[in-house]
């Protein structure tokens, strides 16, 4: 609970409007999109400026109350759960584009902006942001910065980090700091920009943002290719990069998450091949259109059934919203939906996919498999009951055994959705012990009263490893 | 204001009735978001959104939280306009759960006098019995036609009352006579070759006030080649107690419904109102639990279909010569025509075949007008704010023609090209009878 004075200074700040502390309006911020985590927080903070969230944490710091940065709660990792209470802060009025810069080809935005509205605006002048999270519509653009978001363009253009170029953000003690610039080089000291994308929250909270941006490409070409066997798909994937073409997206769905999602979209996809990749490329035309008949040569020579190629942007569109649709899809399956997102080099795609197969059979679980097959990023997604206890000790046990064979292929325990609080038990099998202690170094010097978005990241206790029979 | 018993009894119901796999299935992703009005107009209120709704349902449910008056808040300012479903990948049927949880809270809560007054006369005075339906729209005939309505217009009688009443006073159909009202065909023939055989649900508003659109469908349904039978035991859907929390009349409607229609041995049930269209397909929800009644509401709700769905289905746009003076049109989807019955296309499709307009489609159609049942009259205040956005979509469009498919819908439009001042220029029209003026011209 907060006590009245820091309620009435909460109030002075942001006025009564911009602050709730009603049981239904913390109610509705108690969660996130993460199955299996709910918290109430004490209160609800909407400042309107940046002046606004200094103050607030400069207060919030002075009475060690915790803060939860929340975009629109699309996390996957209990990341904006506020599992210690406190207060969520909104970004809700913090949402402008401040300006399109067409000669350093920047971009700078306030954090609550949605991330398709800042893509939709750059491209009506000719620019593009690549990163492209599957919630875009819904997400904010200081979450995927927090997160440090992918998409299904991560493979050609990379992810959120990769276009990050200049950070505002109030620090823990409510200083508030400038990082980089609309600069191709910059090396005064430390990359702090760096540092703060993928935080989670944890090191302070970005009020504004610097995005470099590149020309859209000229031309796009979207395919999907069908496969009867798992293996053979996979194995799509690593030839196609190892033949040098890099394509912008390559897509992996199985045959469960197939189907889900064909009866959410109803757009024709095949429900009785095992596999299908969609992949496309964008460029050059000439490029593009080289591209996709070697892509189509490849996958027939590794036992593709079908190659389509899509007729219009309408089709292709369809296709990628289908595919953004897979986890959500995949709830119509059984009532909790659990969602890794183990990651491993691409040339390690197959064997993954493969283990991932034993460990389902293994544990007699219903898990859908897509991702981004293209960079080694897969979404292993567990259909199941969390009222049913004795099948969650073995979902537990089959993640656990996912992520140890991600790290034993030289993978990671998360590629795109964060540690937070549900990942953080088996941050330390990833970084080992030194790792650990080198980064809870550097959120102690940020943050040496632990107000940010505590219990993300660190775990009290590490999860034992499991030792696997196989 | 929710006393703590009436809280508690709402609690225990909540438990026993709430389909808690239903909740469950929310997983939280926030699809829903972009879609739903409120949250939009509430500026990204969580509480006002689909989201939000189902986690405080849940919390109810699962006892974290007690149903307090800000909780029923969040409910009432929802418009019910279910565009949160087909965006939700999950399947989670999000109208059933509020309807449900209006049902619980209404049936647990004591109404202030006037209120309940006000429910009984509407609910079951009214709504169920055509004849007095038939009275009222009469009266106001009688207000329309003996010049009492120049009279109170003259003497500003209307600026007692609240603005929206007012304007809404202004934008009512001149309504028939009641011998109009009385003498209903209850069966045509197909004209040329008939093609289907039809029953046509005529509903309880749209066979009085709007008896004119009735009209129209029926004609253009004879036209398109089918045989129409309009049982006379039929009555209203129930659609408007469904979603104020009166369900048990809306069952007893829907099984006098069922019977009237059931042995007609008919290909399809017409409905020419997206609002009652959505309610009458899900009869086979409505009566899930009823052992007696659900098979026979399941094939009920297999045989209803909007008008524009069967036009297109039969040709008729191909096989009729549709014609108009030039002009701009545009289209207001029915949020549960749309969002509900899944009719999206075929409006538009035969709004595009009529040869001399031009169909300019608004920026987010889709999006709900605020019209919503009696929400425009109950939620004023939220609902001019959803109109006031539709009117400027419109008027980009610069269309002097907006066409709807849900009698709400379309004295919405007008109440807001109204209140715009653009009376002289733009009109509401219902598709079919803008579909009706094209053949005669064609």
């Amino acid at each position: 609970m907060l006590s009245n004075e820091v309620k009435q200074k909460l109030i002075n700040i942001v006025t009564e409007e911009n602050f709730a502390d009603s049981k239904t309006e913390r109610l509705v911020y108690s969660y996130d999109a993460t199955p299996n985590f709910q918290s109430l927080p004490d209160a609800v903070v909407s400042p309107r400026n940046t002046i606004e969230v200094s103050e607030i944490v400069k207060l919030c710091n002075e009475h060690k109350v915790p803060i939860v940065p929340r975009g629109s709660g699309t996390n996957l990792c209990a990341g904006t759960c506020p599992t210690q209470g406190g207060i969520v802060l909104l970004f809700k009025h913090m949402n402008k584009i401040l300006e399109i810069d067409e000669e350093n080809l920047t971009v700078t935005v306030q954090p609550g902006l949605i991330t398709l509205d800042l893509i939709n605006a750059v491209e009506e002048k000719g620019l593009f942001y690549p990163p492209d999270p599957s919630s875009m519509k819904i997400s904010t653009i200081g979450g995927n910065i927090n997160e440090n978001s992918g998409g299904l363009r991560g493979l050609k253009y990379g992810v959120t980090r990769d276009y990050v170029i200049a950070l505002e953000a109030v620090l823990p003690n409510g200083d508030l700091i400038r990082t980089g610039g609309k600069l191709a080089k910059d090396v005064a000291g430390y990359d702090l920009t760096r540092l703060l994308v993928g935080s989670e929250g944890t090191l302070g909270i970005i009020t504004e943002a610097t995005l470099k941006l590149i020309p859209i490409p000229e031309a796009r070409k979207t395919m999907l290719v069908h496969y009867h066997d798992l293996a053979a798909a996979a194995k799509s994937v690593s030839k196609i990069i190892a033949n040098k073409i890099i394509p912008a997206t390559l897509e992996f769905l199985d045959q469960p998450t197939l189907k889900v999602v064909e009866d959410f979209a109803r757009i024709g996809l095949p429900t009785d091949v095992e596999a299908v990749l969609l992949i496309e490329q964008d460029g050059p035309l000439e490029v593009v259109e080289r591209d996709i008949k070697k892509i189509a040569e490849i996958c027939q020579q590794e036992q593709a059934v079908s190659v389509k190629i899509a007729a219009s942007e309408t089709e292709a569109d369809a296709l990628r919203t289908a595919r953004r649709a897979a986890l959500s899809a995949v709830a119509r399956l059984a009532p909790t939906t659990i969602l890794e997102d183990a990651t491993v080099p691409r040339s390690e795609i197959a064997n993954m996919v493969k283990a991932i197969n034993e460990i389902t059979e293994k544990y007699q679980l219903t898990i859908c498999t897509f991702g981004h097959a293209g960079d080694g990023n897969l979404h292993p997604t567990c259909a199941t009951d969390s009222r049913n206890h004795e099948e969650m000790e073995r979902v537990e046990k089959a993640f656990a055994e996912i992520f140890e064979k991600a790290i034993e292929l030289g993978g990671t325990i998360t590629g795109e959705h964060g540690v937070g609080e549900m990942k953080a038990p088996y941050l330390e099998w990833k970084l080992k012990k030194e790792g650990i202690a080198a980064m809870k170094a550097i959120k102690q010097a940020f943050d040496p009263n632990n107000i940010m978005n505590p219990g993300k990241v660190f775990a009290k206790e590490t999860r034992k490893r499991v030792v696997v029979a196989r | 204001m929710t006393t703590v018993e009436e809280q508690a009894k709402i609690q225990e119901q909540f438990k026993a009735r709430m389909d808690e796999n239903e909740l469950l299935n929310c997983m939280r992703c926030g699809f829903c978001l972009p879609s739903c009005p409120t949250y939009i107009e509430s500026g990204f209120k969580e509480s006002h959104s689909p989201r939000g709704r189902i986690a405080l349902m849940k919390a109810v449910v699962d006892g974290l939280f007690e149903p307090d008056d800000d909780f029923e808040r969040s409910l009432d300012l929802c418009l019910g306009c279910r565009a949160c479903e087909p965006v939700c990948p999950s399947g989670v049927n999000y109208g059933h759960l509020l309807e449900e949880a209006r049902d619980i809270i209404n049936q647990n809560k004591k109404h202030s006098l006037p209120a309940r007054v006000v429910r009984k006369t509407v609910f079951e005075g009214l709504f169920p019995h055509q004849n007095r339906m038939r009275s009222l729209t009469g009266l106001l005939g009688f207000y329309q036609r003996s010049g009492l309505q120049t009279f109170a217009r003259r003497i500003h009688f209307l600026g007692l009352l609240p603005e929206n009443l007012a304007t809404m006073e202004k934008v009512l159909p001149k309504v028939p006579t009641m011998k109009e009202m009385k003498n209903r065909p209850e069966h045509l023939p197909a004209l040329g070759q008939q093609v289907h055989r039809v029953a046509f649900f005529s509903g309880c508003l749209m066979d009085t006030m709007f008896l004119k659109t009735n009209d129209a469908t029926m004609k253009l349904l004879q036209l398109a080649g089918c045989e129409i039978v309009n049982p006379p035991s039929q009555t209203c859907c129930g659609a408007l107690h469904g979603h104020s929390g009166e369900k048990s009349s809306a069952k007893e409607l829907a099984k006098r419904n069922i019977a009237a229609f059931e042995d007609l041995q008919v290909d399809f049930i017409i409905t020419n109102a997206g609002g009652c269209g959505a309610f009458l397909i899900e009869y086979d929800h409505l009566l899930k639990d009823d052992v007696e009644w659900k098979d026979r509401a399941k094939r009920f709700t297999e045989k209803i279909k909007d008008i524009s769905e069967i036009l297109v289905a039969v040709g008729f746009h191909e096989k009729v010569k549709l014609e108009l003076p030039p002009q701009v049109i545009t289209y207001q989807d029915s949020c549960h025509l749309k969002n509900v019955m899944k009719t999206e296309s075929a409006p538009r499709i035969l709004l595009q075949s009529i040869q001399g307009v031009k169909y300019q489609e608004m920026k987010d159609a889709g999006r709900c007008c605020g019209s919503a049942g009696i929400y425009n009259i109950i939620e004023s205040e939220s609902s001019m704010v959803m109109l006031d956005y539709k009117m400027t979509q419109v008027r980009a469009t610069q269309a002097t023609a907006i066409v709807t498919a849900n009698p709400g819908c379309l004295l919405q439009m007008q109440l807001g090209i109204e209140k715009e001042g653009l009376s002289s220029k733009m009109r509401g029209v219902h598709i079919v009878d803008l579909l009706l003026e094209a053949v005669k011209q064609g």
